[in-house]
């Protein structure tokens, strides 16, 4: 195992965060706050309560779950696109360096990036609702499962796509639909009965049940149910990376 | 003693079908300067890129240092530094980090002294702390360099090292290239400039359409094939070669104003003086002359084409 390329590469690409802070830190905040505004201030003073919890606190874990996946991916997907698109990513695949240490020191720097985004989000939220965290460590899991998860999907995005059009494509037309859809500032028992069921296709439900229940102990699905469909996201996601490198797809003619 | 890199049949169809190397086999010896010339599309890169693992073999085999370079391709990769032909940088980088970055690449601990020595020998040590995009074109490709440098390989490909650069930056390859050599770096490059091949190669390979056509000293190679073009600006011109000249290799060109003549710059008797001789009985009278040496790469174009011929 080659530490310290996972090391280097993982450095770097944390590097590349510093260097664009505004982008990578500031901004996903600054549209919290403006959810927190436009979702919570304005039209949540009209809705009560959701599940026994006053609406702004209702939010909070749907929010961060919004960020932490539309995150992952972006810096996932940009972070070995880049170096495709430059042609640095040489450098990497002509180094000792085995296929699981790439995947590891880029999907880990993009994780890490959006779960410091999540808390961010996690304690700017608190200055205007009152958070309470009944299960911390099921919080922790679903967390970073779904950085990870999500991570991973970005990484395999960042390969496939060959243009800026692409890299773009998925995370805005498949990714933020589903999340929007998926309960970020709903339950969707609010839903008329039909869309409810319709709505259980959505993977990205189970991913934000779990995690609210976490929060709140309420949840749309079961917890196991949560648990196995996040599973079954990060065991798809890594069966296609282990095919894109024993393929050379996209990157090893 | 044995090759520090032996190439065995090596082949490599590409998806579409494209087969860009043809049973390649080639070994190069520790130490030496390996210069590969071929024309656009030969296979030049793809070997490089082959042996140093950013294409898949369709088949054959690639020891490097006795390493197979797909089994054991930490051990193979390890001895290998590589400078690629165009220059991909990442330009918000920072210069110094970027070192770092491919020293750790190998799985090498942080070495800041090692870092500042590269950059010192590459004149770049001014410039650690500014991003890649600061850089000119000369100081990316000495920065690449640099970057090949940094897990001190044993073995280093130079992709077209000289190609579209000054000649200031030239002189200032061959030198680094000299220093390399003199460290004991095998060096293996591609180029199109009979200087740079002549100033630094030990042996010259030509490859075309992937097949590997010619490896020869470049002494040799040199000796075999050199010819020299002697040109002569005549001042008034003649409509035909006069027969007291029919013994020479001459072609009459540009409406007869010009008259220009082959000879083997080896051999022993190269014919001038008694040319000259001769055209001043004939009265051909010039107002000037002028000799070009034929070019590794005209050496090699006409090898190409013998190649076409025979086939």
């Amino acid at each position: 195992m080659n530490f310290e390329a996972v090391k280097s590469i993982y450095i770097s690409e944390m590097a590349r965060t510093r260097r664009t802070i505004m982008q990578s830190v500031i901004s996903p905040v600054i549209s919290t706050v403006l959810y927190f505004v436009v979702f919570g201030a304005a039209i949540g003073s009209r809705i009560t309560e959701v599940d026994g919890v006053s609406y702004g606190a209702f939010i909070v874990p749907g929010l961060i779950m919004l960020s932490l996946m539309t995150q992952s991916l972006s810096n996932a997907s940009f972070g070995i696109y880049f170096p495709r698109f430059t042609g640095t990513i040489f450098e990497v695949l002509s180094a000792p360096v085995s296929f699981f240490e790439i995947t590891v020191a880029y999907v880990g720097a993009a994780a890490t990036k959006s779960i410091l985004v999540g808390l961010i989000i996690l304690i700017t939220a608190n200055f205007f609702v009152d958070i309470e965290i009944q299960h911390p460590f099921w919080m922790a899991a679903f967390f970073i499962l779904t950085a990870v998860t999500f991570a991973l999907l970005g990484f395999i995005i960042g390969i496939w796509a060959d243009n800026f059009e692409k890299l773009q494509f998925v995370p805005l037309l498949i990714v933020t639909p589903l999340a929007f859809l998926g309960g970020s500032f709903y339950s969707i028992n609010m839903l008329p009965e039909i869309w409810q069921k319709v709505t259980l296709i959505n993977p990205v439900v189970y991913l934000i049940s779990g995690f609210r229940w976490s929060f709140y102990g309420q949840a749309d699905v079961s917890l196991w149910l949560s648990l196995f469909a996040t599973m079954l996201f990060l065991g798809g996601s890594l069966a296609i990376v282990h095919w894109i490198f024993k393929t050379g797809y996209r990157l090893k003619p | 003693m044995a090759p520090i890199l032996s190439v065995r049949d090596l082949e490599k169809t590409y998806e579409g079908g494209f087969q860009a190397l043809k049973s390649v086999s080639l070994d190069i010896q520790e130490g030496e300067v390996f210069a590969l010339l071929g024309p656009n599309g030969a296979g030049k890169t793809t070997l490089i890129s082959t042996i140093c693992g950013l294409v898949r073999p369709t088949s054959g085999s690639i020891y490097v240092g006795g390493h197979d370079a797909l089994k054991e391709y930490r051990a193979a990769r390890q001895l290998i530094g590589l400078v690629p032909q165009e220059m991909p940088t990442a330009p918000f980088e920072i210069v110094g980090d970027t070192v770092a970055l491919s020293r750790g690449l190998f799985g090498l601990r942080p070495d800041p002294a090692r870092v500042e020595s590269i950059l010192k020998d590459l004149t770049l040590w001014e410039k650690r702390s500014n991003p890649i995009m600061a850089l000119s074109g000369g100081m990316k490709r000495r920065l690449l360099v640099a970057k090949a440098l940094a897990h001190e390989p044993k073995i280093l490909f130079l992709d077209e090292p000289t190609a579209g650069v000054d000649v200031e930056l030239r002189h200032d390859m061959w030198r680094i290239v000299g220093e390399l050599k003199d460290r004991g770096v095998t060096i293996i490059l591609t180029t199109h400039y009979i200087e740079e091949a002549e100033e630094m190669a030990d042996r010259v390979g030509v490859i075309n359409k992937g097949e590997i056509i010619l490896v020869e000293e470049k002494a040799e190679l040199m000796r075999k094939l050199g010819r020299k073009l002697l040109t002569l600006s005549l001042t008034e011109p003649i409509s035909a070669i006069p027969g007291g000249l029919s013994g020479y290799q001459l072609t009459l060109e540009n409406d007869g104003t010009c008259l220009t003549y082959t000879y083997d710059t080896h051999a022993e008797r190269t014919g001038i003086t008694s040319l000259l001789t001769d055209l001043s009985k004939e009265g051909v009278r010039f107002h000037d002359l002028q000799t070009d040496q034929s070019s590794l790469e005209d050496i090699f174009v006409g090898l190409v084409r013998q190649e076409q011929e025979t086939s």
